[in-house]
Formats: structure tokens, C-alpha cells, sequence
């Protein structure tokens, strides 16, 4: 199987007026985001809020530049392309959003928003437009006499299948899927999952699916790509993910995850402080002033992403064979939430302090 | 108030699932039943549009209507009153003016200037308006800076004062009036495109036009310009009643159509100095201005109510 998406060192920051005689401050969304997706499989990319996964959407379908680094897609190395490639590279990479319905202009018919990437980017005759559009509904488990119809009359699982019939109207190789469901009920869910999983297999496409809804990462995905403050902390198959976590942030955010086993003992970490300000992130590991195992070194120099088992990791602890997670007493329930364990009197206490509050992030 | 908007809500929804189960042409009707319903909740609105409607007739059978030309003057006949009063003649039925032209077939006459100028004013500064608002509000940045003061500068101006000016140096007339008028009226239409591109720009089926690879020029016009109409319509039609209000000012004034043209305000300004002795004469082109603009200003309340649940009831 052939690589399709290289990224390295991808990187996207923003400029923020602060004031108007502040110094206009970098918001790092993405920094240093080095990944390669295969063809025909689907990468999840996961994290909480303000982590960088839309802006890495928003790199991959060409909607801003990359501020930094570089992006090669379907062979195609993005920066460097001029005007055509960029057109052709466009018809490759389409974007499911997550809401539904802000995500469809409402004045225009179901047929003209599926029609309107044929138009812009072929020369299609209009009756050929109009069965590819007919086939595409019918694709997506809508009638064709929705061809005519406006998005308002649509429930939001119709609208997100319309989404999607949009996205595959140019044969796109890579669809970007921007939390297609997480605005959506969980009946409604496996449907649109069930119709993603079905689109993939027939028509070999590959995906990138953004969620926070790690249960449904479980389901779609072949590997898993961890985001914390805008740099990738892990990346591994999905069920290396799932059975042995590496990284810390990623052992908290599965313990975050709902079980739907009322007698299991749930082992919930709990975070301590928010997610730092990418205006000023922390030095060294992002992630330290919030680790329970953070020791001097991570405050210090920022760990590279290294192999470990099948699993490509950011952390020091796990690097130098620190953090055992094996070795550990299984932490006995919410008790061990809030407290740092004792693994780690080193790490000064103002940095396990959350950052100043209004904070933009 | 609230009542009345949560029992909309519910009626809302069950005339979405009503009309899912219609589609193609259907579907617009029912979009427009939908429109008239909620116009027609609003008596004042129907009631103008009512009177609205029939000013226009007035206007496109002007000929048919006016029982006497607007400007042949009857010297047998200065200054009749209405056919009720003393001295009142069958014949003109609203009385004449100080050179014996009919009141009646004036004002008759005179609907066709007012609508006229509505009309060209509205389009002009419409036009140019959601132009220079898209512009602003896509491109943002130094251009939407420079547009935007420009709009405020003249905003600050009182606008018949700035008006005025305008007509002064373009010299008095009907179309300069026009002119004038319209770009006083301009900096509104810009605001308000500018404001709705702005807050339309950011939603993801814009997005998702640009992933498709849609350029500027279509972003602006296809996608987000008929999505940010419904205000506009309803700043237009109020615009409508500004534009002829301010006409006939400045036609009172003697800045706007000069004598004989039998626009409203200019009548007015002739019938200044009789003020006291033939009150018809200062009365009926008043009332016609008032009434004309109540009317279309009622239309105008209407149409947000109904367009725009945004606006609704400020």
C-alpha cells in the first residue's frame, strides 16, 4: 500500500492582536506535525478542544497555507505547486464538517449543492451533473426525489449524508471527516458510520477522521493519532491505542472514555489544571505541568517522537523506561483522582498550577 | 410576545414536516404560503400593502384616472375648493391651485414621481451598496478600513443637510435630487451587507464551497449574497419611503423637480404662501406624502416580521 498524505514538520501559527499597543502574540495551533497516512485506511485524529485537529483539517484541504514545514499529498508536495495543482489537488481532498447544519447553504437545493463542485471544477453537461447527483443520493441512502428539495427539510442525519454525498461528487481519494457525528444522536451515528465504513471499502477511499468520541475512533479507525497542544504525542495502530496506551495524556483521555459496564471499577485519572495557552506553551514536554510522572528532564528538553513497540511516542518517562504502567498498583478508583501519586516529588509545584484563566486559546 | 414566537416555533416545525412531504415546485409555494402567513398576521402590513398596491395602479393609469391634465391652467378656476365646500365646483373634485391646475390630477400625476424616484433611488443605492458591502465584508483587512470610514463620514452628516450640498453643487433637478439622495442612503445598505457577509462568511457551507474550489467572485455572489438578503429587502422597502420623503423635501426646498413638474413636495413649496387662504391646496400633496410613506412603511415592518426572524419585533 502506497503512502497518500506525508506531513513533516507541518506547522500553523496565527497572529493575535492582544490590544492595541500589545505585542501581537503566535498562537502555535500546529506545531511540528510529522504523520503519514496510508492509502485506503483511516487515521483518527484525537484530542480535546484546542488541540490543533481542525487547523490540521484545515491544512489538509488547502484552506489555509501551512505556516511551516511541508505537506505532500497523492505525490503532490503542497507550497511548491502552482495554481493548476492546486485545483487538482483540491478534487482530491474533500471535507465532511460536524455540524450539519450550518454545513449546507440553505438557499440552495439539495441538487445544486451537489452539483456546484461538478460545475466549478468540470465541464460535465447539466444532465450528466444531475445522474451523477441522482447516483450519489442513492449512494448515501437518500432518494433521488430529494434532488429537489431544500436543506431545512432534512433531519440532521439526512443532512450529513448530503455532506457526504457533496464531498464524494469530485471522486476524491482523501475525505477530511471534521467530528462527522459527533453533533448527530448515537442511533444516527452508526448509520453515517456504517455508510462511511461501506464509501470506504467500495470506493478506496482514505479518511481522516477528527473526534473526540474515542469509542467511535475504536470503531473506524486503523491507526490513532493523539494531539495534545497542537503537536502529535502518539501514533500507533488502533488497537495498540487501545490495549497499551504509552503516552500519559493518552492513558488519561481513555480513562475519560464512558464504559457502558456498570460493574466495572473505572479507573479515572483525572487531569489536573486546563489545557495551556498555545500562545505561551509550557517548555520542554507540553504536556508536563499536567503529567503525574513529569520529572526535571521534562520540563527541560521537549521529547521526539520515538518508536516503541508499535507505537510511536513523545515522552521522556516512556523512553527511558520510568513509566511502567504494568508495574504500577492498578489505582483503586476515583481515590486516585486529583493526587499526583508520588511518583513525582521533583516537578516544582507551580507548574501542576492550571495557567492564568481567559487565557485565549 | 414571547407567547406568540413559541407558538410560531411549534407552528414552524410542524409546516417543515408538512412540507417534507411535498417537494420540487411544491416546495416554493409552500416557502411562499409560508411567507404570507406570517406577513398576514400583521394588520398594518396588509393594510399598506393594500394601499401600496393601489398607489402603484394610480400611477400606471395615471391618463385614465386624472379627470384634467396637471398642467393646463384654468384662469376661470383659481384657487376652487374641494366640490363640498361653498364655491366647490363638481368638476374638480379636490379644488385647484393658485394658477387653476386641478388638485386631484396633480396628486395623481405626482404618484408616478414618487414611485419613480423610490424605485431609482432604492436600485442605485441597493446596487451599489451590497456591491461595496461585499467587498468590504469578503476582503476585510485595509480595504473594509478605508470603506468603512468612508461610510461613517458620511453617516455623520445629517443626510438632508449632505443632500442638499450634493444638489446644491450638482444643480437643482430631479434626477441630481436623486442622485443625491441615493448615495446619502448608500452607507445603510453597505453596513448592513457588510455585517451579514461577515457573519455569513464564517458558516462551513461557505468553507466547504471554497474546499470545492469555488473563487471569490462566486463565494460572494452565489453562496453568501442570497443568504444575506432577507434584511436587505427589508432596509430597502423602508429606504423606498426615506427616498420620497426626501425628494419631496428637497422639492420643497427648490432643490428637487422644479415647477411645473407636479411632484408632491415641490406642489408643496408653491402652495407655501397660500397657506392660510386655500388650505386644500398645502393639504391634500401632505396627506399623499403621508400616507404613502405610513403605507410602505407598514410593507417594510411586514416584510422584517416575516423575513427575518433575526429583527423581529424591535
Amino acid at each position: 500500500m502506497s503512502t497518500i498524505i506525508e506531513a513533516r514538520n507541518l506547522s500553523r501559527f496565527y497572529e493575535v492582536r492582544r490590544g492595541l499597543f500589545a505585542e501581537p502574540a503566535t498562537v502555535r495551533a500546529l506545531s511540528e506535525a510529522s504523520f503519514r497516512v496510508t492509502q485506503g485506511t483511516t487515521l483518527a485524529v484525537v484530542g480535546e478542544s484546542g488541540c490543533g485537529k481542525s487547523t490540521l483539517a484545515r491544512l489538509l484541504t488547502m484552506i489555509e497555507p501551512p505556516s511551516g514545514g511541508e505537506l505532500v499529498i497523492d505525490g503532490k508536495k503542497l507550497g511548491a505547486t502552482g495554481h493548476a495543482d492546486l485545483k487538482a489537488l483540491r478534487k482530491t481532498v474533500q471535507i465532511v464538517f460536524q455540524d450539519p447544519y450550518g454545513s449546507l447553504n440553505p438557499r440552495q437545493k439539495i441538487g445544486a449543492i451537489l452539483e456546484e463542485p461538478l460545475k466549478i471544477n468540470t465541464d460535465m453537461p447539466s444532465r450528466e451533473r444531475r445522474e451523477k447527483a441522482f447516483d450519489m443520493l442513492i449512494k448515501v441512502g437518500l432518494r433521488p426525489e430529494h434532488y429537489g428539495r431544500y436543506p431545512h427539510m432534512f433531519s440532521g442525519g439526512q443532512r450529513q449524508r448530503i455532506a457526504i454525498a457533496r464531498a464524494l461528487m469530485l471522486d476524491p481519494k482523501i475525505l477530511i471527516l471534521d467530528e462527522p457525528v459527533s453533533a448527530l444522536d448515537v442511533s444516527i451515528q452508526a448509520q453515517i458510520l456504517n455508510i462511511l465504513a461501506d464509501l470506504q471499502e467500495e470506493l478506496g477511499l482514505t479518511y481522516i477522521f477528527i473526534s473526540h468520541d474515542l469509542s467511535v475512533v475504536r470503531f473506524v479507525a486503523d491507526e490513532v493519532m493523539v494531539m495534545y497542544l497542537g503537536r502529535p504525542v502518539e501514533f500507533a495502530p488502533v488497537e495498540a491505542v487501545f490495549e497499551s496506551p504509552q503516552h500519559p495524556y493518552t492513558v488519561a483521555l481513555l480513562s475519560a472514555t464512558p464504559v457502558a459496564d456498570p460493574r466495572r471499577k473505572r479507573q479515572n485519572i483525572k487531569l489536573e489544571g486546563e489545557l495551556p495557552s498555545p500562545i505561551n506553551p509550557p517548555s520542554g514536554c507540553p504536556f508536563h505541568p499536567r503529567c503525574r510522572y513529569a520529572r526535571d528532564k521534562c520540563s527541560d528538553i521537549r521529547p521526539e517522537l520515538t518508536l516503541h513497540g508499535q507505537t510511536l511516542v513523545a515522552c521522556h518517562g516512556i523512553e527511558e523506561g520510568w513509566i511502567d504502567y504494568a508495574a504500577e498498583p492498578p489505582p483503586p478508583g476515583a481515590a486516585l483522582s486529583g493526587e499526583r501519586a508520588g511518583t513525582t516529588p521533583q516537578a516544582p509545584d507551580a507548574a501542576v498550577r492550571a495557567p492564568e484563566p481567559g487565557s485565549p486559546v | 410576545m414571547v407567547h406568540t414566537e413559541e407558538l410560531n416555533v411549534i407552528d414552524d416545525a410542524e409546516a417543515a414536516k408538512k412540507r417534507a412531504l411535498k417537494s420540487g415546485w411544491s416546495a416554493r409555494r409552500a416557502m411562499l404560503a409560508e411567507f404570507w402567513f406570517y406577513f398576514s398576521e400583521n394588520k398594518g402590513a396588509v393594510i399598506g400593502l393594500v394601499v401600496f398596491v393601489a398607489l402603484v395602479l394610480v400611477a400606471l393609469f395615471a391618463p385614465l384616472l386624472a379627470p384634467h391634465s396637471p398642467t393646463i391652467q384654468n384662469r376661470d378656476a383659481l384657487l376652487l375648493p374641494p366640490f363640498w365646500q361653498e364655491g366647490g365646483n363638481a368638476a374638480y373634485i379636490l379644488g385647484t391651485d393658485a394658477v387653476g391646475r386641478d388638485m386631484l390630477s396633480r396628486l395623481i400625476y405626482g404618484s408616478r414621481f414618487s414611485l419613480f424616484i423610490g424605485v431609482i433611488v432604492v436600485s442605485v443605492a441597493l446596487t451599489g451598496g451590497i456591491l461595496i458591502g461585499l467587498i468590504a465584508g469578503f476582503f476585510r483587512g485595509w480595504v473594509d478600513i478605508v470603506i468603512m470610514r468612508v461610510m461613517d463620514v458620511i453617516l455623520a452628516f445629517p443626510s438632508l443637510l449632505l443632500a442638499l450640498v450634493l444638489v446644491a453643487i450638482l444643480g437643482p433637478g430631479l434626477v441630481n435630487a436623486m442622485i443625491a439622495i441615493a448615495l446619502v442612503l448608500q452607507p445603510h445598505f453597505v453596513r448592513l451587507t457588510r455585517a451579514s457577509v461577515l457573519s455569513e462568511k464564517s458558516k462551513d457551507y461557505v468553507v466547504s464551497a471554497r474546499v470545492a474550489g469555488a473563487g471569490p467572485v462566486r463565494l460572494m455572489v452565489k453562496t453568501i449574497l442570497p443568504n444575506c438578503l432577507a434584511p436587505l429587502i427589508v432596509q430597502a422597502t423602508l429606504s423606498f419611503s426615506t427616498a420620497i420623503l426626501d425628494a419631496a423635501a428637497l422639492g420643497f426646498l427648490g432643490m428637487g423637480a422644479q415647477p411645473p413638474t407636479p411632484e408632491w413636495g415641490t406642489m408643496l413649496a408653491e402652495a407655501r404662501e397660500f397657506i392660510l387662504r386655500a388650505w386644500w391646496v398645502v393639504t391634500f400633496p401632505g396627506l399623499a406624502i403621508l400616507v404613502t410613506v405610513l403605507a410602505i412603511n407598514l410593507v417594510g415592518d411586514g416584510l422584517r416580521d416575516a423575513l427575518d426572524p433575526k429583527l423581529k419585533r424591535s
